[in-house]
């Protein structure tokens, strides 16, 4: 689950590289027939520097996306804290699960930032016990202990992190191949653990984080939609559709302003929410290779 | 840029040919990545490729394939492998565009794996998933076919397909001492893939049912198992797990006669579609082996009506004699007991069925913690009403050897003719 951006960029640069050889050869028939010489990529960075240039728009507007993720991040987290240490129960509860959210839309870029997930997001037993800190600590306190006593130091600790990474992400590198690959890491997380309710053990609200990686990586597809439409009006359309699948079946799982508990799903509404997942995550991996990133 | 490749014919089809970069690189006589970013590297590898194919003899792979194209389809009669790896899928989508296209991107899945090809054109990009998953690379083909059906419930009324129905394709009706459990029963389609490896078997099915994603979900899925031919090189009749022959009286496959009489779905029954078709049965029978096993000899033998160590009927001598069931002992019983297993199956001798089943080993039911073991029953049959369920049906009633087994699983697919290369399976239907 760690980042894997930097070598995904000199990646694409080797398969763009031999796309355009490839392009440029293909017709000779004899000449060619031998060893190739010394790698010659000067077109190679040239392309890949065009195509940054090209996207630099969606980065910058998803940049813009990530800050307001953030900002609300903060908003909401400070009205938790604060709950929290008034030991007000039952609102640090209703903020819980719509307040991460905003996380879980953008969790492979907090990953790509250094110890910022273990800290705000990690489980029991992810880390040492000592080091235990963050959400998931205080929704055992919120739900499995029903007191926020002692939580003082981890609710303020919390808060601290949460506006450090809004700090962070100010002017965290985005590399276009980030979000291709990110796009598939949020429903990758998914998979792993949301869709079998092994996130949320205490408050049970799976799918509120469900729900927060499926649109992180809506997001995505959404920004570099019209450049893949160019490239592959096919598989553009499939995505397309099956983002609608996933998402029709997450909203017969709403109630209210949220969403049911994961409790309240049958065997058979997770396999289909793992199907809808798997079904659209494998054509929004082929995302970054036909955009060439 | 990066569709340039799809889209020049004379490229495509190079770049689809069978040739592993290894191979390119051996061919080109060099090693090393560096070369690969080189701008005249890849005409160097288009170039290779095209006069390796040119004089392509693979050579491990001879022998090695049974084809895929052909009047019928392949892994009906072929004689069978050492492995199965079953599965079951139910579709998704509501639109049969989405079904066939499905099934053209499965034959040209299958056409490949079964010459022991990757699959797709993503496999050397690295900024992309591969599109062959890969643990069948450098492997033989180990003869694998892979085997197309469809069940009733795929003509319900999603597709507009009720009309094309077969008479025959429908649920088997429930038999004496059925225990069916969901988790082994139905399908919209039914694919069988066998071959003498696991790992080649498991390779078809796990690609077909990423390609499906989306469109098809896994339901069900069986692993299956014989005696290698490693262990058997004469090709006895192999054994199944309660330690007997099975299949010692299957019909000839090298017989066409008996073939369009037992297998095959002719012309003159319909509907056109299955013409050249065949009606698979699966059945997965647990066998009770803590049971059997603390089981006489002589009990064993009677429940069979064969001998358990050369699989001769009993009284006779050799594996193939003739049954005999009207020989009677001294006493006036028959020799081969009327509730034994081989004179049910039997019947009058009139009909024959084509037996094409695979042991199975499942752990263990937790519950009680006995081997979850048994038969993965396969039969290909022309007719499912005048075949299998008549002689199922005896069997049902009054088998002996159903104090030792029972039926959890059961599904019926019709099995589409063969393809013609260009053709995909299942054209004749959609």
């Amino acid at each position: 689950m760690k980042a894997r951006f930097m070598a995904t960029t000199s990646a694409a640069v080797l398969a763009i590289s031999l796309l355009a050889s490839g392009c440029g050869s293909a017709g000779d028939t004899k000449k060619d027939n031998k060893p190739a010489q010394a790698a010659t990529n000067a077109n190679a960075v040239q392309i890949n520097n065009e195509t940054a240039d090209d996207y630099k728009a969606i980065i910058d507007e998803y940049r813009k996306y990530v800050i307001a993720e953030c900002d609300l991040f903060v908003t909401e987290t400070e009205a938790f804290v604060q709950a929290i240490k008034a030991g007000e129960i039952d609102k640090a509860k209703a903020i819980y699960a719509p307040a991460r959210m905003h996380y879980e839309r953008i969790e492979p870029i907090a990953e790509a930032l250094g110890d910022f997930d273990p800290n705000i997001d990690a489980r029991e037993n992810d880390v040492e016990a000592a080091e235990w800190r963050g959400y998931h600590k205080l929704e055992k306190a919120l739900w499995e202990q029903g007191s926020t006593e002692g939580m003082e130091e981890t609710a303020d600790r919390l808060l601290e992190d949460v506006k450090l990474l809004r700090a962070k992400v100010e002017t965290v590198d985005i590399e276009v191949s980030m979000l291709a690959t990110g796009a598939v890491e949020l429903l990758n997380e998914v998979s792993a653990t949301k869709v079998t309710g092994e996130e949320e053990r205490y408050s049970r609200t799976d799918l509120y984080d469900f729900v927060a990686n499926v649109e992180g990586a809506e997001k995505i597809y959404e920004l570099l939609k019209s450049k893949l439409k160019d490239q592959d009006a096919e598989l553009t359309g499939e995505i397309e559709q099956r983002f609608k699948e996933i998402n029709e079946a997450l909203a017969s799982h709403k109630s209210g302003e949220g969403y049911v508990s994961y409790d309240d799903l049958k065997g058979e509404d997770t396999r289909k929410l793992s199907q809808a997942l798997d079904a659209l995550a494998e054509p929004l991996s082929r995302m970054g290779a036909v955009l060439g990133v | 840029m990066t569709h340039n490749q799809e889209s020049g014919n004379d490229q495509d089809s190079v770049l689809r040919k069978p040739v592993s970069r290894r191979d390119l690189l051996r061919m080109a006589g060099v090693g090393g990545l560096g070369l690969m970013l080189g701008a005249g590297g890849m005409g160097g590898f288009l170039q290779a490729g095209r006069s390796l194919n040119a004089n392509s003899s693979p050579a491990r792979n001879t022998g090695d394939q049974v084809p895929f194209y052909g009047l019928q389809q392949s892994g009906i009669i072929t004689p069978p492998q050492d492995f199965l790896c079953f599965a079951a899928f139910a579709i998704r989508s509501k639109k049969l565009a989405d079904v066939r296209a499905l099934f053209q991107k499965w034959t040209a899945a299958a056409a490949e794996m079964t010459q022991g090809r990757m699959i797709g054109e993503w496999n050397e990009q690295h900024n992309s998933p591969p599109s062959d998953t890969g643990e069948a690379e450098g492997l033989s083909p180990s003869k694998v076919t892979i085997t197309f059906g469809v069940g009733p419930s795929f003509f319900d009324d999603r597709f507009g397909l009720s009309g094309k129905r077969p008479a025959e394709l429908r649920d088997l009706p429930a038999f004496n001492g059925d225990q069916l459990s969901e988790d082994w029963c139905g399908g919209d389609i039914g694919i069988q893939v066998c071959a003498n490896d696991m790992q080649v078997a498991f390779h078809a099915i796990r690609n077909l049912a990423r390609i499906a994603r989306g469109i098809a979900v896994l339901i069900w899925t069986q692993e299956g198992f014989q005696r290698t031919a490693g262990a058997d090189p004469t090709a006895q009749t192999p054994r199944n797990l309660l330690g007997f022959k099975d299949g010692t009286g299957n019909p000839d496959v090298t017989d066409k006669k008996a073939m369009a009489k037992t297998v095959w779905v002719q012309q003159i029954e319909g509907p056109a579609w299955m013409e050249n078709g065949s009606y698979m049965v699966t059945r997965r029978i647990r066998m009770r082996l803590e049971v059997w096993d603390r089981t006489q000899l002589s009990e064993q033998e009677a429940t069979f009506g064969r001998y358990r160590s050369s699989g001769a009927p009993l009284g006779a001598s050799k594996e193939f004699d003739p049954l005999g069931l009207d020989r009677v002992r001294e006493d006036g019983e028959p020799v081969i007991p009327v509730n034994s297993h081989v004179r049910l199956a039997h019947g009058d001798g009139s009909v024959q069925i084509l037996r094409r089943s695979y042991s199975y080993s499942s752990g263990i039911d937790r519950r009680t913690g006995q081997m979850d073991s048994g038969l993965f029953f396969v039969s290909y049959q022309r007719s499912i009403a005048k075949q299998f369920i008549p002689m199922q049906q005896r069997l049902s009633q009054s088998d002996k050897l159903n104090e030792y087994i029972v039926h959890v699983g059961s599904a019926v697919f019709a099995c589409f003719p063969g393809v013609r290369e260009g053709g995909y399976i299942g054209e004749t239907l959609f």
